[in-house]
């Protein structure tokens, strides 16, 4: 658990320096989440010295237990954030509901034509492949 | 005063109080969501974040107060960002075997919301800075908030904007993709993770793991690519 963190912050420690060091226009956890899939296909590349190398959690299936734990509970992270919100709505004030059906009109159509345009192009270069 | 207030003074100053409460009423937000089996109404982050701001307000407690100890699970937003990965290369064979497909919805998902959030913004008659801080809407927090203020905009509206974009869309993906009748969970998680970043992404896992991993490869990749698109979209507006 601890080493499996470890590597996660890592990852996200890594990820922030380069985001920030060459101003890339990508969050540092991003990068981070490139970088450990980095670690993961490296790892199981080369898996013999990774099991001499590596520690025990981070190639016995812990980190991927941890990893899917910390995601289990997304929707807890964004609390924080989002009850800071709602004591900041007064900036919607002067266009309040116009704002709302742009985010809800732009959403769905969002929404729409993202899932349409992947379904229809699935159909296209690979008819039949129903996942 | 009396000694309970005291130990409410006290208590209310510490971060264990509101670390603790926020647990507790993220519980009470998974438990409705189960209870409704898991009905796209009962988001737990549109349930948590309401029950959060009442107490909030009833309690009178200002917002750094609850932010000192609510901070440690805003923290792990960072980690479990990182974490995507995991999903992400179980599914590899699934991802690779679907890139023209991901690649092709990335491109007319994130110009559709450009495009929509500009034209709507000006038929509405919204001010030219409130459309700029609303463009990068369907993007993570800490990137729309950043694009904003390159563009002009207030990165405050555009992290209220960023949310409610984020709820709206965790709360209609599944009866919009239920009535266009799409049922491939890579589309649906797809159109999740970039039209509704992370909260979108928090449904899809909710949903299905492969709607979740494509979710979280559509947040990455909608930051990356409205970062690139936005000022462009932005100089169609004059």
């Amino acid at each position: 658990m601890i080493v499996s963190l470890t590597l996660i912050l890592l990852a996200q420690l890594v990820g922030e320096a380069l985001a920030r060091g060459a101003a890339l226009p990508v969050p540092g956890p991003v990068i981070g989440m490139a970088l450990l899939l980095l670690v993961m296909v490296v790892r199981d590349r080369w898996r013999g010295q990774a099991d001499r190398i590596l520690a025990a959690p981070l190639v016995d299936g812990t980190l991927e237990r941890s990893g899917k734990g910390l995601l289990a509970h997304l929707s807890l992270m964004f609390i924080p954030a989002g009850a800071g919100i709602v004591g900041r709505l007064d900036v919607l004030e002067a266009h309040g509901l116009a704002l709302a059906c742009v985010v809800v009109v732009s959403t769905l159509a969002t929404l729409t034509a993202t899932a349409l345009t992947f379904v229809a192009v699935k159909r296209w270069v690979a008819p039949g492949d129903e996942t | 005063m009396t000694s309970d207030f005291a130990l409410w003074v006290y208590l209310s100053r510490t971060p264990l109080l509101w670390l603790t409460v926020t647990l507790m009423v993220y519980a009470v937000a998974d438990r409705i969501a189960t209870a409704s089996n898991r009905h796209p109404l009962a988001n737990p982050v549109v349930v948590a974040i309401i029950l959060m701001a009442c107490v909030l307000k009833l309690t009178g407690t200002p917002y750094p107060t609850y932010f000192e100890g609510a901070q440690f699970v805003h923290f792990l937003l960072g980690p479990a960002t990182v974490a995507l990965a995991i999903p992400l290369y179980e599914y590899r064979a699934t991802v690779l075997r679907s890139l023209a497909p991901m690649l092709a919805a990335l491109l007319v998902g994130s110009v559709v919301a450009l495009i929509s959030a500009t034209t709507l913004g000006t038929a509405f008659g919204i001010p030219h800075d409130v459309i700029v801080a609303s463009v990068p809407k369907s993007v993570t927090t800490g990137v729309a908030m950043g694009i904003a203020q390159n563009l002009g905009g207030d990165p405050t509206l555009a992290a209220v904007l960023v949310m409610l974009t984020g709820m709206t869309g965790g709360i209609l993906v599944t009866p919009l993709m239920n009535l266009l009748r799409i049922k491939d969970m890579r589309a649906r998680g797809f159109a999740a993770g970039l039209a509704a970043h992370g909260v979108g992404t928090a449904r899809a896992f909710q949903v299905n793991e492969v709607a979740g991993a494509f979710a979280g490869i559509a947040l990455g990749l909608n930051a990356l690519i409205t970062a690139i698109l936005a000022p462009l979209a932005v100089t169609f507006l004059r």
